[in-house]
């Protein structure tokens, strides 16, 4: 990004010049992306809405994206600003590792992405925010971990599980009630597919599985192996089994009172 | 007042690759090969740390012999250029071909303005392809000039030697393992003819391995893979070597 800066500042998202606008520009936003950790690594998963206005913009795209081998980047907030974001964190971590020799360590990688979310503040302000959610395995402490941004690039480190976007309201009170700490992968990966359910279930902006057209979320799983992303027949799986329960108990599983 | 000596521009030119060469001659030379599943780097490298060999991008390998600080340079230099080519375009933009005429460029350049010294280095740039029929191996020696290369290549300061060995043993659709064996044999004969044992500590080997499910194909083979593939060949080259003194004796 240095490079790119002193060589070609056009490139960069950051540098260019915004015509004057008058009210909010229209253009597809990605809603919904949660995260949760369990011993041994994160899952990172993603609806596949997006809205423009009160029309469905398109209704399979991809929001989560491997950065590396043990990182990924799930984006909420205007789509075409986001892909383009997420496609220079890669190049940049890529050539970080290229020249360097080393991988970043994860709190580099979060922290380079904490820059670039800054350096997209003024369009942020006319509305084109993007908010990613930011998680790896974290090879030196055996762990997976979860960063959440705001519009300004503040970043801090959540536990457990965190979710951005229009539905992470949901998404986040769905996770609060069913995360444990001793969750194994595919319970790990059910949780996730679950609170997306109840995101989409509140909210417009988020997308359900959609069963006749065989669309169902992103489901990404990072641990000391690596970034896996499950297969659409693994993750058609998760959503069809989450579906058949709904259709008795159509709010989901039932926590404990006390 | 002194009056420069008159050089015509063939002597100074002559100079200047002579000069370059007995730089590149210092360093330990390498090899790289085709074999059935890619391409794979060679080399007798005592550090850790100081790679001969890396990547370049997703399917382009690298391989330098000669001066570290100068090649790195280059290494650098064209890292850059592969990954600033493949932001502003697409990843499958990014080529050999292309790599290796920037290098070309520049090391033409710098070896014949007159106040620059000649780099000291020999390079290899490869790319492995969907088949073994796409896979590229360019060598570019000091003066900037493009050498396309099939099958086998060395470069260093026993090139020529380790070159002919090559080139009269290598076979397409060799396993990487018999690649690797060859390629560790043609290291380790000196240029009296005799043989030296390279230990495995001691070997950088890389490959291009079309078969990794990655984008991103170039892998580093360090450690118990390393020792494994060296052994599973230690077991054939009895028979082999046997097969061997037999073909010396003949020549």
């Amino acid at each position: 990004m240095d490079f790119l800066s002193e060589h070609q500042p056009e490139m960069l998202p950051g540098n260019r010049q915004l015509p004057p606008t008058q009210g909010v520009i229209e253009a597809p936003h990605g809603t919904t992306i949660v995260a949760v950790t369990f011993p041994g690594g994160v899952v990172l998963a993603g609806d596949r809405r997006a809205t423009m206005g009160n029309v469905i913009a398109q209704r399979d795209i991809e929001k989560v994206f491997p950065a590396d081998e043990y990182s990924a980047v799930g984006i909420a907030g205007t789509a075409g600003l986001a892909v383009e974001m997420v496609k220079l964190f890669q190049l940049e971590l890529e050539h970080f590792e290229k020249v360097e020799g080393a991988q970043l360590s994860l709190e580099g990688k979060a922290n380079r992405l904490s820059t670039m979310i800054r350096s997209n503040l003024g369009m942020a302000m006319q509305g084109l925010a993007v908010v990613p959610l930011f998680a790896g395995y974290d090879v030196d402490r055996d762990k997976g971990r979860i960063f959440s941004y705001d519009v300004t690039g503040g970043r801090s480190e959540e536990h457990n599980y965190a979710a951005t976007g229009s539905g992470s309201i949901f998404a986040r009170g769905a996770m609060k009630k069913l995360f444990r700490d001793d969750l194994t992968e595919e319970q790990a990966t059910t949780l996730v597919v679950q609170a997306l359910y109840d995101a989409a279930d509140d909210d417009s902006a988020t997308g359900g599985p959609d069963v006749a057209r065989r669309i169902y979320p992103i489901v990404t799983v990072i641990t000391e192996d690596g970034f896996r992303r499950l297969t659409d027949e693994e993750s058609s799986e998760i959503a069809r089994s989450i579906l058949e329960r709904r259709l008795e108990q159509p709010d989901g599983p039932r926590a404990a009172l006390l | 007042m002194s009056t420069p000596f008159y050089v015509s521009p063939q002597q100074a030119m002559a100079d200047r690759a002579e000069y370059a060469r007995k730089g590149i001659a210092r360093g330990r030379s390498l090899a790289v090969l085709q074999y059935a599943d890619g391409i794979v780097f060679v080399g007798e490298n005592p550090s850790r740390a100081l790679h001969k060999f890396s990547e370049i991008y997703d399917r382009i390998g690298f391989a330098a012999a000669g001066k570290y600080n100068e090649y790195e340079n280059l290494r650098i230099g064209g890292v850059r250029y592969a990954d600033l080519r493949g932001y502003t375009y697409d990843r499958n933009d990014v080529t050999a071909r292309g790599l290796a005429n920037v290098y070309a460029q520049t090391l033409g350049t710098i070896f014949s303005s007159g106040a620059e010294k000649p780099y000291e280095v020999e390079l290899v740039v490869a790319e492995v392809g969907e088949t073994p029929d796409g896979d590229q191996i360019y060598r570019l020696p000091h003066d900037g000039s493009i050498v396309d290369e099939h099958g086998s290549v060395a470069v260093g300061g026993n090139a020529e030697q380790i070159g002919s060995y090559l080139d009269q043993r290598h076979q397409d659709g060799m396993s990487l393992a018999e690649a690797l064996k060859l390629a560790v044999q043609a290291l380790s004969r000196d240029t009296n003819g005799t043989e030296r044992e390279i230990p495995a500590e001691r070997l950088e080997v890389a490959v291009l391995d079309r078969t990794r499910p990655q984008q991103r194909k170039f892998k580093r083979i360090v450690g118990r893979q390393l020792s494994r593939l060296l052994e599973v060949d230690g077991a054939s080259t009895e028979a082999e070597s046997a097969e061997e003194a037999e073909g010396s004796e003949e020549e």
